[in-house]
């Protein structure tokens, strides 16, 4: 067992680093750094300019550039933001942090619509509330979700029913505890929704695809045959068994709900990973999109791994398949 | 037979979509970077056919704009004066399918300027806009699934024939890109690139990085077709009677990818046109003046223009047709038998 998650764990670090090299990379073929502007300044000496970029080691070759950014990164720095004069990790986490807040109970909100509603759509397969659904999911698969953000923002504008920005009120600071939690809960209504509505159709399809797979199985029909009850026969034993795809499926819709996040952030203005990054593009601030970039294959591998943690605890071959090995 | 009826009846949709927008000169009342600088943030004109005394006209108008007594941005219908709807009119001059020289245009109002889905800042036609706008996305689309599919091709060709070492490198370098959240890295790719360009470079600039990015899902795709194909019978045989690598790849396994490829443009295009979308309104894609539905939607990211002026909002739902085209044509295309199948790790457009 410790093999399996050891070599799983390996993997992992060495995607990472890949992802660091490629991104370091890309700096290297892009034209154009923070500094540029600087320099069609008059007023700023080029010797300024120089000696910044030789500060910032913008000047040093690509080997020297990775290997001072790894030895920061294991201080806890990430590299230096030349837009905020600081080290990045500390700006990252904060943003990070916003991120995970909206990611994570999207993704459970998400799972935990997706999953009754495609068992029913499944046991009901072909009838209505089955037709209802899958022409619910094709409804929200063709709404683009840029146009679902913008259409919900709108919405919540004319009406007037939650707040349209942000991750809180202007005088939060002096908010009660009660009322502050309020207030964010408020406040991540709009961009949860519009996470939760883009990730829907596909994992209800998922889910209602391969339970309505096992439906058909003979063990099913033998428990049937005992007088198990129906909600029983799906929860306890239809579902774990059409469950593996499904938590491959889970790894996946992670970085799905990452990337739509990232876009959703920007619109709704949630003060985390998407503008963030988008701003340090803009900007060329160098160390803060490599570490954006990082963190989110961090995101990504680490539902991986959860997804094969997952595995490994719900389906007793792989246990003996990996023991063996 | 149903089934590939199915697909043909979409085709069809996605035709007649495709040609509106092709034909953008056409359909578009107005040129798409004329501006009327006198009616900024016009609502869209309703089309009426009964008048206010209640008659009823055969042919269809509309009712001048005025703005509204002590408002500086609001506007009424003035009763007074209404402008029959005519179709086939002469207007601006444009180039049909880019060659043609026609000033034919499918409707317009007489006597007055006629804005059926209002207008932005600068009194420009939104209408004419998003009808010229979808030139520029669908062509990113399609350019950069094109772009994909043959990067996909070629790669999982070389890795599914070849084996070996090849394949071990590009399909690690495949999961590297699988690895990466799809939005992120082409952000970061977008991030390296310079930012301050002209349209037409800006547009090739993000087609070229769109198209890129995604060629690791096609080329797991084709590698796969291709290692059950080189086992077949058929291409021992031909491989036995001397057939070169080069011959057997292009006569023989290239061929039985088809479908996948089919199956994935069908997912792709709309992903990308998507991605067009969000690079665009982000300002990182196709700049003003040029329209396209990104940058169309970008003035809703100011809180005034969500606040005032909702109408902003309706080329958003402009696109919905078009997705809904490319979904049903990639339904279909997957109900055509278990080779047609894209396996269910092959989740195309989720990440």
């Amino acid at each position: 067992m410790m093999r399996y998650f050891l070599r799983r764990l390996a993997h992992a670090f060495l995607l990472i680093i890949g992802v660091s090299i490629l991104a370091f990379l890309f700096t290297t073929l892009a034209p154009g750094n923070y500094f540029d502007e600087m320099r069609l300044n008059p007023q700023i000496a080029p010797e300024t300019v120089a000696a910044l970029r030789a500060q910032y080691q913008l000047d040093r070759p690509l080997v020297v550039r990775y290997a001072s950014w790894v030895n920061s990164l294991v201080h806890g720095q990430m590299g230096f933001s030349f837009a905020y004069n600081s080290p990045v990790a500390p700006l990252l986490l904060v943003r990070v942090r916003n991120t995970l807040l909206l990611t994570v109970t999207a993704t459970a909100l998400a799972w935990g619509i997706a999953l009754p509603l495609g068992v029913w759509s499944a046991d009901r397969l072909g009838r209505l509330p089955d037709r209802m659904i899958t022409w619910g999911t094709a409804a929200l698969l063709v709404i683009p979700d840029l146009a679902l953000a913008l259409g919900l923002l709108v919405l919540a504008v004319r009406t007037g029913w939650f707040p349209t920005g942000g991750m809180a009120s202007v005088d939060f600071e002096n908010f009660s505890l009660l009322r502050k939690w309020r207030d964010l809960a408020l406040h991540m209504v709009l961009p949860i929704l519009a996470l939760v509505l883009s990730a829907l159709p596909l994992l209800v399809r998922h889910v209602r695809a391969a339970v309505a797979e096992v439906l058909g199985a003979p063990f099913l029909l033998a428990a049937q045959g005992h007088g198990i009850s129906r909600r029983t026969l799906l929860y306890r034993y239809a579902l774990p068994a059409a469950a593996n795809p499904l938590i491959s499926l889970f790894g996946f819709s992670i970085g799905a709900l990452l990337s739509g996040s990232l876009l959703i952030e920007v619109v709704m203005s949630w003060p985390g990973l998407g503008p963030f990054l988008l701003e340090a593009i803009l900007a060329r601030d160098l160390y803060v999109v490599i570490g954006g970039v990082l963190f989110s294959t961090i995101f990504l591998v680490a539902g991986n791994f959860l997804a094969d943690a997952l595995l490994y605890w719900a389906d007793p071959r792989i246990r003996t398949e990996s023991g063996s090995r | 037979m149903r089934v590939t009826r199915n697909v043909a009846r979409w085709l069809a949709v996605l035709g007649v979509l495709h040609g509106i927008v092709a034909c953008a000169g056409f359909f578009a009342p107005y040129d798409p970077a004329e501006q009327d600088r006198k009616s900024p943030y016009l609502p869209p004109m309703r089309v009426h056919v009964v008048d206010g005394q209640g008659h009823f006209h055969a042919r269809p108008f509309v009712y001048a704009l005025r703005l509204r007594e002590g408002a500086f941005d609001q506007y009424e219908e003035d009763a007074a004066q209404s402008y029959p709807l005519r179709f086939f009119v002469s207007g601006m001059r444009y180039r049909l399918l880019g060659v043609l020289p026609s000033r034919l245009h499918l409707f317009g109002a007489e006597g007055s300027r006629i804005y059926l889905l209002g207008t932005d800042a600068y009194g420009r036609d939104q209408l004419s806009r998003l009808v010229f706008g979808g030139q520029v996305s669908l062509l990113a689309g399609l350019l950069g699934a094109g772009i994909t599919l043959s990067l996909g091709l070629c790669v999982g060709a070389v890795a599914g024939y070849y084996g070996g070492w090849r394949d071990d490198v590009l399909m690690r370098l495949a999961e590297l890109f699988l690895a990466l959240p799809w939005l992120y890295l082409l952000f970061a790719v977008r991030a390296f690139l310079p930012l301050a360009v002209g349209p037409l470079a800006a547009f090739f600039l993000i087609v070229a990085v769109i198209g890129t990015v995604g060629w690791a899902r096609p080329a797991r795709l084709v590698r796969a077709v291709v290692l059950s194909a080189k086992e077949r019978d058929f291409v021992r045989a031909a491989r036995g009677f001397g057939a070169t690598n080069v011959y057997l790849l292009w006569r023989h396994i290239l061929p039985e990818t088809g479908s996948v490829l089919l199956t994935q443009a069908a997912i792709l295009v709309p992903q990308y046109v998507l991605a067009e979308m969000t690079l665009s309104f982000l300002g990182l894609g196709v700049p003003e003046p040029v329209p396209s539905w990104g940058n169309l939607l970008s003035s809703l990211q100011q809180y005034s223009v969500l606040v005032s002026y909702w109408w902003m909002y309706l080329p958003a739902l402009a696109m919905v047709p078009f997705f809904l085209g490319y979904l049903g044509l990639a339904s279909s295309l997957q109900e055509r038998g278990p080779a047609y199948k894209i396996g269910r790790r092959g989740l195309g457009s989720l990440t």
